[in-house]
């Protein structure tokens, strides 16, 4: 028997995958196919474990006019227009280098956004961290927040929506999830994929590096001490040249001489060109001694591997290729040609007059997937078993304490960092309403956008916490008047080899699919993040599965002059942040709220039950008409108070006073919790 | 009449003031990437927002030594409307062509959000519609834009009417809190001996719509407005 060569380089393939490897090729890999394999394989680009569990979301509608396994899902908007939506997790890298981290993230969705032909229009951030008090939670929050700030605003796309939750169990592992938006004609949409052999590829934009090689298996990992030592692994974001970039690439598909385009993000010329030619059925052939590069002596394997940023790869018609290289000359966008799409169905890359790679693209880009284990946590069932608090009784109290407390106090902070008005759609901004709502300057339409998620939920009930965060964000597209029209996720969890944890991902995608089917809202897109985990404490971040909603505004009045859902901190947080908002007082019976059984006054007041709305209207007319529609559509609903022009915030319960709070007051410990965690006096 | 919104690489608020220009006040608008701005064939100019050359060395510094600037120089001297607005402002002071210089933030953050203003002065080419005193609403978004002047020079912009607009509260009164930078004397806009060029920290064209505004009004619109008239005149 020959025994096999060892393999030459690190490689984090499992002794399966090696084997499987050697088998497809039929002979002993380079070194350059390995690296190759091994960021195509890795969990952060294959989707291995996950695949199997994804497949359960519904993703169509008459609607959806690009599903999942492309760049981003891309959705009818009508009169011809369509949105191009994705997200993505930056977790790894921000937990390391929060600034960069959060940065990179930017830059990279809104790469993907722009692949598609769409003109990126808005981003929104769901961002996760430790508890506020701590030195480390405020470094991440305040360098993440200046990380999308920073690079967000440069590049002119407004940051419109987003979260922050603060959780111990997101101390080490922050999750920075990043979200974009485009708008594209739907006769001008572009899919990632080489068609036509004799293509000339040109890779355009910033120059190759060693910075960011193999951050792809830094993000199958769980981060440790040495994590420290993977600060290279980290790239560094350029947002100058991404805004040029942004300009060019538009113009440039608009010679029409474009055939092909995709953005260089995880896995870096490898992913691209193996996605592309597999998805076309074509081949690729690459000489990489045409690269413009930032250093020298780079050889084939970290040139193939590496994630400098701000780079897109373009298959142009010949024919048009001096048309497509003037465009990028206006905009002094460097770029190299560096070879063409060939009908070989092979992947061939040179080097040095030296054939260094050959490998069929799909062997690359359809990795054998992975059947994990899942398994239910043994603790949740205790967790579900702890008796209730006692029944507190200064409820005024309480509700001064909530309104202070981090996760529900104002994010003013956050988004007063963020340009949100930029590109002049902005009709509803961060702060307003429960989601942002931009307008279609071409159609006199608007969208409503809002990324939701409810980790705690998801920690106790992982089926219900998926299920909840559609729920609720389509809650809060509605609550603006839109029609929830599809949605995408992000799903952050720990380590996926260990059963309870994949258990945690299956229920909850499992749940997503549930409500996604029940609301008939098609999933058309996602991303996975796992081994968000410390790998000394073992603790692996709470579920988080986000969902990141598209709704469409058709008309832009109707009867109800405000809508606000019930989500943390449950009835009397609802009704607190609208009198707050509205700078008025507010007057409730609350034995006039619909509950399903009699329950205690804490649980009336702070219940985070879902599919509840607090609307309010300006004639005792409409309300009625309200009750009449909510009846006929069979929505338990009622005439619960009233809005008043003073600074009472008062509940009662037939006569007796339950809360007797001070709007001003409320607004104050509202307003002053983050900056004072964070301002330096 | 024809005006030209100059795109200098970096430019992100160009497309935005383009619209207003030419879908909300229908004037003849072209959008001209940089080098390639002739003075000659344009009645104004406008600098839009953004971070012209990623804000490297200095907001506006880099701008400021682009060809398209001599060509802008050229227009302010023939007395043609040439507004900055936020980094069109900054390359503007770079330039030369306004008094006083914009610093970082005293919050050293960037802050996005709606302010007031008091208009200071009528004279100018895109103030000649808005009455002195005139309060307005309008958003800001900037990391560097704390206006600063030594007090001989203060006292010199105030006499020769080139301070433009300045934040104030809800009535009027330059006061601390309604000041979103830190900026001398609340100063927000100033405009050079003539009056025909003008720079402003916060964007007309982000407050030229009902429906973008918080407050339900169009004040930005009132500065172009301004320029139309001037231009008519």
């Amino acid at each position: 028997m020959v025994k096999n060569k060892p393999i030459p380089v690190k490689v984090n393939l499992t002794p399966k995958e090696i084997r499987m490897v050697r088998k497809l090729l039929g002979r002993e890999p380079t070194y350059v196919e390995w690296g190759m394999f091994d960021i195509m394989w890795s969990e952060h680009c294959s989707y291995k474990s996950s695949k199997p569990i994804l497949k359960k979301l519904p993703t169509s509608s008459p609607k959806v006019l690009v599903g999942p396994g492309y760049d981003s899902g891309i959705v009818d908007v009508g009169d011809g227009m369509a949105v191009a939506f994705k997200v993505e997790s930056h977790n790894h890298p921000s937990a390391i280098e929060p600034y960069n981290g959060a940065a990179t993230g930017i830059g990279g969705i809104v790469r993907d956004i722009l692949a598609t032909g769409a003109r990126p229009i808005l981003l929104i951030d769901p961002l996760r961290f430790g508890k506020l008090e701590t030195g480390r939670t405020k470094w991440l929050f305040r360098y993440v927040v200046k990380g999308i700030g920073d690079y967000g605003n440069c590049i002119g796309v407004p940051t419109v929506a987003g979260e922050v939750e603060f959780d111990e169990s997101f101390e080490t592992n922050c999750l920075v999830n990043v979200a974009c938006y485009g708008l594209v004609r739907k006769d001008k949409i572009f899919l990632a994929r080489f068609d036509k052999p004799g293509d000339i590829l040109v890779l355009i934009g910033g120059a190759t590096g060693r910075d960011g090689i193999h951050g792809v298996t830094f993000a199958s990992k769980t981060i440790s001490e040495e994590s420290e030592e993977d600060r290279p692994a980290v790239q560094i974001g350029d947002p100058f040249t991404k805004k040029l970039l942004i300009e060019a690439v538009l113009e440039v598909l608009e010679t029409g001489y474009v055939d092909g385009v995709k953005d260089l993000g995880g896995g870096g010329l490898t992913c691209t060109t193996s996605e592309m030619a597999a998805k076309g059925g074509t081949g690729v052939e690459i000489i990489l001694d045409n690269l413009h590069v930032r250093e020298e002596g780079m050889n084939p394997y970290e040139l193939m591997l590496s994630e400098s940023q701000e780079r897109m790869l373009l298959a142009v018609n010949p024919e048009g290729l001096s048309k497509v290289l003037g465009v990028l000359e206006k905009y002094e966008i460097p770029y190299s040609i560096i070879g063409k799409v060939t009908d070989s169905g092979k992947l061939i890359v040179k080097f040095k007059d030296e054939i260094v790679a050959s490998i069929p693209p799909k062997y690359l880009a359809e990795a054998p997937t992975i059947k994990r284990k899942a398994k239910k946590p043994l603790n949740l069932e205790k967790l579900w078993r702890i008796k209730k608090p006692k029944e507190p009784k200064n409820f005024s109290e309480i509700l001064y304490k909530l309104v202070s407390t981090p996760n529900i106090a104002c994010k003013e902070w956050v988004y007063q960092q963020y340009d949100h008005e930029v590109g002049v759609r902005t009709i509803l901004k961060p702060g307003d309403s429960d989601a942002a709502v931009l307008r279609i300057i071409e159609t006199g339409k608007a969208i409503a956008v809002k990324a939701d998620c409810n980790s705690r939920h998801s920690y106790l009930d992982p089926f219900n916490g998926g299920a909840g965060a559609l729920a609720e964000a389509s809650r809060n597209v509605v609550c603006v008047g839109a029609e929830p029209l599809a949605y995408t996720d992000c799903c952050n969890f720990g380590n996926p080899e260990k059963p309870e944890v994949f258990w945690q991902f299956k229920r909850g995608v499992e749940g997503l699919a549930y409500m996604s089917r029940k609301l008939r809202i098609p999933c058309v897109g996602g991303n996975v993040s796992f081994y968000n985990e410390d790998s000394e404490s073992k603790i692996a971040v709470k579920p988080s599965l986000v969902v990141v909603i598209l709704g469409l505004i058709e008309n832009l009045d109707g009867l109800v002059t405000a809508a606000h859902d019930c989500s943390k901190g449950g009835l009397a947080i609802a009704l607190a942040l609208m009198a707050i908002k509205g700078k008025l007082g507010v007057k409730v019976d609350l034995s006039k709220i619909p509950t399903s059984k009699p329950i205690r006054m804490d649980e009336l007041l702070f219940s985070e039950s879902h599919s509840r709305i607090i609307l309010t209207t300006s004639t005792k007319e409409n309300a009625k008409q309200i009750l009449k529609i909510a009846n006929k559509k069979g929505a338990p609903a009622n005439l619960v108070g009233k809005v008043t022009d003073d600074d009472n915030f008062t509940l009662t319960f037939d006569g007796r006073k339950i809360v007797e709070c001070s709007v001003t007051q409320m607004e104050r410990f509202w307003k002053e919790t983050i900056p004072k965690a964070l301002e330096v006096r | 009449m024809k005006v030209a919104v100059i795109q200098f690489p970096g430019s992100n608020c160009d497309l935005d003031v383009v619209h207003v220009l030419r879908n909300i006040l229908n004037i003849p608008t072209d959008l001209v990437w940089h080098k390639f701005f002739q003075n000659k064939i344009y009645d104004a100019a406008i600098l839009p927002g953004g971070f012209s050359y990623g804000d490297y060395l200095r907001s506006g510094a880099i701008a400021s030594h682009s060809p398209a600037m001599e060509e802008v120089k050229k227009m302010a001297e023939d007395g043609k409307p040439v507004l900055g607005i936020c980094n069109g402002f900054q390359i503007l002071i770079e330039a030369g062509l306004l008094p006083g210089a914009l610093l970082p933030n005293d919050c050293l953050k960037f802050v996005c959000k709606w302010v007031i203003l008091k208009c200071e002065t009528s004279r100018t080419a895109f103030t000649c519609l808005i009455p002195e005193g005139k309060i307005l609403y309008m958003p800001v978004a900037h990391k560097e834009g704390r206006y600063f002047n030594l007090e001989e020079d203060l006292k010199s912009i105030w006499k020769e009417q080139q301070v433009v607009f300045r934040y104030v509260d809800e009535n009027g009164n330059p006061t601390l809190e309604a000041n979103p930078n830190g900026s001398i004397q609340n100063i927000a806009s100033v405009c050079n001996k003539e009056g025909n060029v003008v720079g402003l920290m916060p964007h007309p064209e982000r407050a030229s719509e009902k429906i973008l505004s918080p407050y339900k009004n169009s004040d930005g619109l009132l500065l172009f407005e301004s320029m139309i008239n001037y231009l008519k005149r």
